[in-house]
């Protein structure tokens, strides 16, 4: 089993076999950040650049570690100060950076497809740091790690994903990466942020209360609600969010016990999770921010193998 | 300055024509159409065996972006394009810049038709300032300077007691109303039709509603008002629907739609393709099917393409920023008639709905081949194959879903006043 | 293309090999103070395993056994069509100051060990590193020299020499591929 794509756009576009591979190497990669040396020179002589046009500190952070214990040259270019702001289009940013010789660009943007359009017009490999509310796989892997980690499997797990399932990325990404590896995914949210169609990408089940997605869960992956991103129609305020969708322990109770409480941060304490949940026994949430190091190690490893071959 | 059209299979639907039929063109007119006619001294002769001779064919809903837009396309070009695919009168909206919302605008886009443009131009003026959707525009004066329209396309008329105001007006000044119905409240910063795959792409639809919904206000509101309306791109199942009982019940409401909503589904998107972007977006199978329904039942009066033609900068880009719109002058005859292979029309259905009725619904002299009409006449190769190329689309704009695709079909004569003004 | 196989060491000449590599060991060393092995995946791994089994039968001390994968230090990376699998890296102990034996089982052009010598430095500063392979087949392409050989085996460039190990990882026999 070789890794034979230029980019990664979104689990969607990968098999069963190479989400599995992308792990295993993730799980072995894992290692290299305990060292004294946290370095391998694996990529020595690559240059990834960092091209992020929606503020992020975690990922960003997060592939820059990545990139560099595996030896590669990083460079950060953020929307506030490049000629993004000068009206430069993202057409023209890529090919100028496209002239600097970089390998592998990593990118967020909040246009949905931005990773489409960049990757058919450039030589270099395009990883997807998160696209609009499309896909966001290198969290939809660090996810699974986290799960295949703590559960031995994924297969036949149950996860309920909770929250605002429209708007989100991360959402997608796990859908299509768990229905894939076997897993069965329960989504809970307010009516009105559950996008239509949404049980037709894998093995979903849409519940309107909480507590259907919530029982006998192996997983509880919360996620962020956005008021500013939510506007006025769709909720009517944070307080009966909170009381409907918010993570309690009484509802962690409804889980089967040892169950994972995931949330892809930033949280809003609180709203959709409390405190001593976040903080509790069961959450996961900082061995995820962990095991993202090597997830993104083991994507810009696998993208930087010559690309397509066949 | 005669022409003399022989052999040719003659589709007329007004006079309910269907058959090998010879025809004489003499000072820009039809002088006959008989059996075996001999052509005059010095007139010119067109062998037209195997070929449908049809009345000039007219796209009612164009975008040709003069004045004001010509990077995008202009009156040359435009009406260029127009004759290539076999059109030999388009009637041309009027989001321009300025906006066709006085007559000065209107006098402006005629002269340069006539001095320049290869087909007729009818102006479309819009129905208010500066298709603001606030006060209604001159359309009186627009109609005498030779608007044979109002719309203010690509914007609704949103407020209810403004539609209400201008179909009352249009009727008085008798033109004719053409409305974009689309609930801007329900559609807002949608991207391609709200469903499954918006789901899968992330990104946010437009749903059916929208267009449902303000349909269904404007044929209610023609109804109140008693005046004649016509919907412009109509995509969906339940607009067809809403118009079929209008029509039923006696509402004075036509409605057209365009080539692409009969001949692509939401899935066109896929790959974030921003020609498959515009607006009303694509739809499902199902509203294709019922667009079908539709045009055979007749609810469907009119073939017109919305030609919107788009700078290449406006088009490659990531998909959310892209522009709205294709252009469909050049693909429209062939996509059309894939209906009649499909027997969703007759021969003499399909070139009613693309020459006949929109002349009727526009309220101008032609869309006929009778004695005494001007000879706007398009000659078809129904079996001629070829593919959409670029470099071959007259247009200025080579924004298509349809680029290298197979066509069958298309125009092998453009008359327009008995010259012709295209030829394949 | 037709292969010929020919065993040129079978299981009782593994186990002597191996045993006398462990007294080498222990004598190089003068006992096993500080020594710890890692095997290189994945031959490697089940010969140091084998190596320590008999290292305790002889001083009756564990001896610490790690297993280095050298997917990410190879110097092919470049030309790779594509990324290799990688495999998992334990040394579950500091290698600081130790006598480390990489173990591996069939020495050939030594780029490998170059790779492994890289991936040890990189978890600590030993004293030593020695190397124990199992066959010598020669063809260096780099200044390295094993300092306990089981078995020397003049071969040509084209054959191919395994290792074969049964389900319980013991090694079976060594045999020759001519191509």
């Amino acid at each position: 089993m070789v890794f034979k794509h230029k980019d990664i756009l979104g689990l969607q576009d990968l098999t069963a076999e190479e989400i599995e591979l992308l792990l295993n190497t993730a799980d072995n990669m894992k290692e290299i950040s305990k060292r004294e040396i946290k370095k391998v020179p694996t990529l020595r002589g690559k240059t990834v650049v960092n091209l992020f046009y929606e503020p992020s500190t975690r990922t960003r952070t997060s592939f820059e570690i990545a990139a560099k214990r595996l030896s590669a040259d990083t460079l950060n270019i953020s929307a506030s100060t490049s000629a993004v702001q000068k009206g430069e289009t993202l057409s023209d940013t890529a090919r100028n950076i496209e002239a600097m010789k970089p390998d592998i660009i990593v990118m967020r943007h909040a246009i949905s497809g931005s990773h489409h359009y960049l990757a058919k017009r450039v030589s270099y490999s395009v990883i997807n740091a998160g696209d609009g509310a499309h896909e966001h796989p290198s969290q939809g892997l660090l996810d699974m790690m986290t799960m295949r980690e703590k559960l031995g499997t994924l297969k036949g797990l149950k996860v309920a994903i909770v929250g605002d399932i429209a708007h989100s990325r991360v959402a997608r990404s796990n859908i299509y990466g768990l229905t894939k590896m076997g897993a069965r995914v329960f989504l809970a949210g307010p009516p009105t942020l559950i996008p239509p169609g949404v049980e037709r990408l894998g093995n979903v089940t849409v519940c309107n209360r909480m507590r259907d997605a919530v029982e006998d869960a192996d997983v509880i992956m919360m996620l962020r609600i956005q008021l500013e991103r939510q506007g006025k129609t769709l909720l009517p305020t944070m307080r009966e969010y909170s009381r409907f969708f918010g993570l309690s322990r009484d509802v962690v109770k409804l889980a089967k016990p040892g169950v994972l409480v995931m949330h892809p941060g930033p949280m809003n304490r609180g709203v959709e999770i409390c405190s001593d949940v976040a903080d509790g026994a069961d959450s996961v949430i900082l061995e995820q921010v962990e095991n993202g190091v090597a997830v993104r190690m083991s994507m810009l490893y696998h993208v930087s193998g010559g690309g397509p071959t066949e | 300055m005669n022409l003399l059209i022989k052999n040719g299979h003659v589709i007329n639907p007004s006079q309910n024509l269907d058959e090998k039929l010879d025809i004489l063109v003499a000072d820009g007119k039809i002088m006959e159409i008989g059996k075996k006619l001999a052509a005059p001294k010095g007139a010119e002769v067109i062998d037209a065996k195997g070929l449908l001779v049809t009345p000039g064919l007219i796209d009612m809903h164009v975008h040709l972006r003069d004045p004001g837009l010509e990077y995008k396309e202009d009156i040359v070009t435009g009406t260029r394009a127009a004759a290539a695919g076999g059109f030999t009168s388009v009637a041309c909206m009027p989001n321009t810049g300025p906006v066709n919302d006085n007559k000065a605008v209107t006098s402006y886009i005629i002269a340069k038709a006539k001095a320049e443009g290869l087909v007729n131009v009818f102006p479309v003026g819009a129905i208010t300032q500066g298709i603001k959707g606030e006060n209604l525009a001159e359309m009186g004066d627009m109609k005498e300077a030779g608007c044979v329209a109002v719309s203010d396309d690509g914007k609704p008329v949103s407020n209810p007691e403004l539609m209400r105001r201008a179909l009352e007006y249009a009727k008085g000044m008798e033109i004719t109303l053409i409305s974009h119905s689309e609930d801007l409240g329900l559609a807002g910063d949608g991207q391609m039709n709200d469903g499954f795959t918006a789901t899968e792409l992330g990104l946010k639809g437009i749903p059916w509603v929208a267009e449902n919904a303000a349909t269904a206000r404007d044929v209610f509101l023609a109804e109140f008002t008693d005046s004649p309306i016509h919907i412009a791109h109509v995509s969906t199942k339940g607009a067809v629907q809403i118009i079929r009982d209008a029509k039923a019940r006696g509402v004075k409401v036509t409605c057209e739609t365009a080539p692409h909503y009969f001949t692509l589904t939401e899935d066109a998107v896929r790959g974030y393709e921003t020609n498959a972007k515009m607006n009303p977006p694509l739809r499902t199978g199902a509203d294709v099917q019922a667009i079908k329904e539709g045009l055979s039942d007749g609810t469907i009066d009119a073939v017109a393409t919305d030609h919107a033609p788009h700078h290449l900068d406006e088009k490659d880009v990531e998909y959310t920023l892209a522009s709205n719109g294709i252009i469909g002058l050049e693909t429209s005859l062939p996509l059309s008639l894939a209906l009649v292979a499909d027997k969703v029309l007759s021969p003499s259905q399909l070139i009613a709905k693309m020459s006949l009725n929109p002349a009727r619904i526009l309220g101008i002299d032609r869309g006929t081949l009778t004695q005494g009409a001007v000879a706007d006449i398009t000659l078809i190769d129904p079996n001629a194959e070829w593919v959409v190329e670029t470099d071959k689309l007259e247009s200025k704009s080579k924004n298509s879903p349809f680029l290298g695709k197979k066509m069958k079909g298309r125009a092998a004569y453009t008359i327009v006043g008995g010259k012709v003004v295209y030829k394949a | 293309m037709s292969t010929e196989a020919t065993v040129i060491l079978d299981g009782v000449g593994i186990k002597r090999a191996l045993t006398r590599i462990a007294h080498e060991i222990l004598e190089r060393n003068k006992g096993v103070t500080d020594l710890v092995l890692v095997g290189i995946r994945t031959g490697g791994i089940h010969l140091a395993r084998e190596l320590a089994s008999r290292l305790e039968e002889i001083e009756g001390v564990k001896i610490p056994v790690g297993s280095v994968d050298i997917t990410l230090y190879r110097d092919d990376i470049k030309t790779q069509a594509a990324h290799l699998p990688v495999g998992k890296t334990e040394i579950p102990f500091s290698t600081e100051g130790k006598r480390v034996v990489l173990v591996d089982d069939v020495l050939f052009t030594g780029r490998t060990i170059r790779a492994a010598m890289d991936a040890m430095m990189d978890h600590g500063r030993p004293q030593y590193i020695q190397l124990a392979v199992l066959i010598d087949r020669g063809h260096r392409e780099l200044p390295i020299r094993a300092d306990f050989v089981g078995r020397n085996v003049p071969t040509s460039r084209k054959e191919n020499i395994q290792v074969r190990f049964d389900s319980g990882d013991h090694p079976v026999e060594v045999f020759l591929e001519k191509n």
